[in-house]
């Protein structure tokens, strides 16, 4: 383990799961809970249409790579809303609009071939000292958003008409969920990649979800799959020849399916209810 | 103690570019129960979300617990609202008591606790005789129970006025009958004015105060019976309703 450690990429690549792990884990408890888990799909995969642009425009990818996901993630809330186009349909056509753009402007550019498959299925290996300072920024930011309005956030997926009639700033709180799933998904891509950070919003939350009846639990239980999926992802792909982002996934998902087989041996234990007293 | 709490004098909403209401007038007083009836689409949920303040008047007036429409916004937290009811998300790990907690939310609440919460969330649900489930998973409950907590949400915040958007609706017989005399109780102890939307025309008429029947435009007005055995019934709703005006009255459902 210490030798592992003692490489400096290691290191930094260690960081970078743990910040990556806690930020898609909590986003993950209200990607399920409010079920956005096709938004985070969709605004993974016009991001690339975002970075493309900045590469090729020698802008710093992170940059255009969060203006096109933050702004994917709030326009499509913005125009489901107000207009009559359902949520699922502005995505899916942001989604493929975004990645045939990130594919032509890479393409066309044919230096920019082994960064494409970087972008693709990440490279936590590469991670700098300025993206890990980049991603705790986000973290700090995210963190204090969700902690300052669980209560409300939690309202608003419970039941939105009843938030908005109890007077709650509903928009501006969902707006705000959205723009922060938008800067998860951008510093994620690093960790997985544009294909496979989709699932890392979504698997811990769809975890715990079926473990817990209590949000406390579930936002937990998120963590800790969060947290270990990403951490446990990068020491597999160490000793074998797995990239990190896949490994990461195939965790998660394994996880899920023990959960399918495991719930109701952790059920019959945990529940208490009048009847069985 | 006579007070008007909901008075809408010839009330008109858009909703887009189409009328949903026109020209609707009635008063809501306290410690009565109104029931709203009328066919799918009359406006009855519109018409609940107007006295929110969640959607603007178009003409004509609404005076709500002396605030008029225009600030509507600023009454919300003296109303009690159940929405009807696909708006809440099934299976959510929420508790019994947390769904009651969320009643108590309102710009006042960000960013700090509530004080007395728990006081408040018990005796919200003592009210409605479900506080022996107070830690329960809420999707573990049956559709009646849930209907309970649920009610025990809108009267956790103590309002003046409970807006109530078909509550019974896929309740059992006895579940609806045990859901209104809650609902009777609850309007007597507190002395809450009551709006009722139901399909169920035969318990509203016979629990009710008044009745206001809407299709877009109001058709009528008045005590239940009066409502019920009026020959406009048929017209509002576009069919006939021979077998329940003549059958159906007060004294008869009530032996
Ligand atoms: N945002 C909207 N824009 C345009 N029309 C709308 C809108 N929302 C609702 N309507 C229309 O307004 C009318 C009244 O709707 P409302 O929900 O108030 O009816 P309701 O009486 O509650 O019906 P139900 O008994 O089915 O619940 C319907 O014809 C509906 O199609
Ligand atoms: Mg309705």
């Amino acid at each position: 383990m210490s030798e592992i450690l003692a490489y400096g990429f290691m290191q930094r690549a260690l960081m970078a799961a743990i910040f990556v792990g806690l930020l898609c884990s909590t986003l993950s408890f209200f990607v399920v809970l409010k079920r956005l888990s096709f938004l985070g799909a969709g605004i993974s995969h016009t991001a690339l249409g975002g970075i493309a642009i900045g590469l090729v425009l020698g802008i710093d990818p992170i940059i255009t790579g969060s203006v096109f996901a933050v702004g994917t993630a709030m326009s499509t809330g913005y125009i489901s809303r107000i207009g009559r186009v359902g949520e699922d349909t502005v995505i899916g056509i942001y989604y493929a609009t975004g990645m045939a753009l990130g594919i032509a402007l890479i393409s066309s550019f044919k230096g920019y071939y082994p960064e494409l498959f970087a972008l693709l299925f990440g490279n936590i290996l590469s991670v700098t000292v300025r993206d890990l300072a980049i991603m705790a920024v986000v973290l700090v930011f995210v963190l204090l958003f969700v902690i300052l309005f669980f209560k409300e956030l939690l309202a608003i997926c419970f039941d939105e008409e009843m938030a908005i009639a109890g007077g709650l700033p509903v928009n501006l709180i969902y707006m705000g969920l959205l723009a922060a799933m938008g800067l998860t998904v951008i510093v994620s891509i690093q960790l997985v990649g544009v294909v496979l950070v989709a699932a890392l919003i979504v698997i811990p939350g769809a975890i715990s979800f079926r473990l817990s009846k209590n949000y406390r639990g579930m936002l937990w239980l998120s963590l800790l799959f969060g947290l270990g999926g990403s951490v446990g992802g990068l020491f597999i792909s160490y000793f074998f020849p797995v990239p990190p982002g896949a490994a990461i996934v195939l965790i998660l998902a394994v996880a899920f399916a023990l959960t399918m087989v495991l719930k109701p041996i952790f059920e019959s234990g945990h529940r208490k209810t009048l009847l069985d007293k | 103690m006579v007070e008007k709490v909901v008075v809408a004098e010839n009330l008109s909403v858009l909703l887009g570019r189409r009328k949903v209401l026109e020209d609707i007038s009635f008063t809501v007083m306290r410690g009565q129960l109104t029931g709203v009836i009328g066919p799918n689409g009359a406006g009855k949920t519109t018409l609940l979300r107007a006295i929110l303040g969640l959607v603007q008047v178009e003409s004509g007036e609404l005076n709500v617990l002396g605030y008029s429409k225009i600030d509507l916004k600023e009454v919300r937290p003296k109303i009690g609202y159940m929405p009807q009811l696909q708006s809440f998300e099934k299976r959510f790990p929420f508790s019994v008591a947390d769904v009651v907690a969320t009643g108590l939310l309102s710009p006042k609440t960000l960013f700090r606790r509530h004080v007395n919460l728990k006081k408040r969330i018990s005796q919200a649900l003592r009210s409605v005789g479900m506080e022996n489930y107070i830690l329960e998973p809420f999707q573990d409950l049956s559709g009646g129970e849930q209907q309970r907590v649920l009610l025990a949400r809108s009267i956790v915040r103590k309002p003046e006025l409970l807006l109530l958007d078909e509550p019974n609706s896929g309740l059992d017989f006895p579940a609806q009958r045990l859901f209104m005399e809650l609902l009777i109780s609850l309007k007597t102890e507190e002395n809450l004015a009551v709006v009722l939307v139901s399909h169920d025309l035969v318990s509203v008429a016979s629990f009710a105060d008044q009745l206001v029947c809407i299709n877009r435009t109001m058709h009528l007005h008045g005590s239940p019976l009066d409502v019920l055995n009026s020959p406009h019934l048929d017209e509002a709703y576009r069919c006939q309703f021979d077998l329940l005006s003549s059958t159906i009255g007060k004294e008869r459902y009530e032996n």
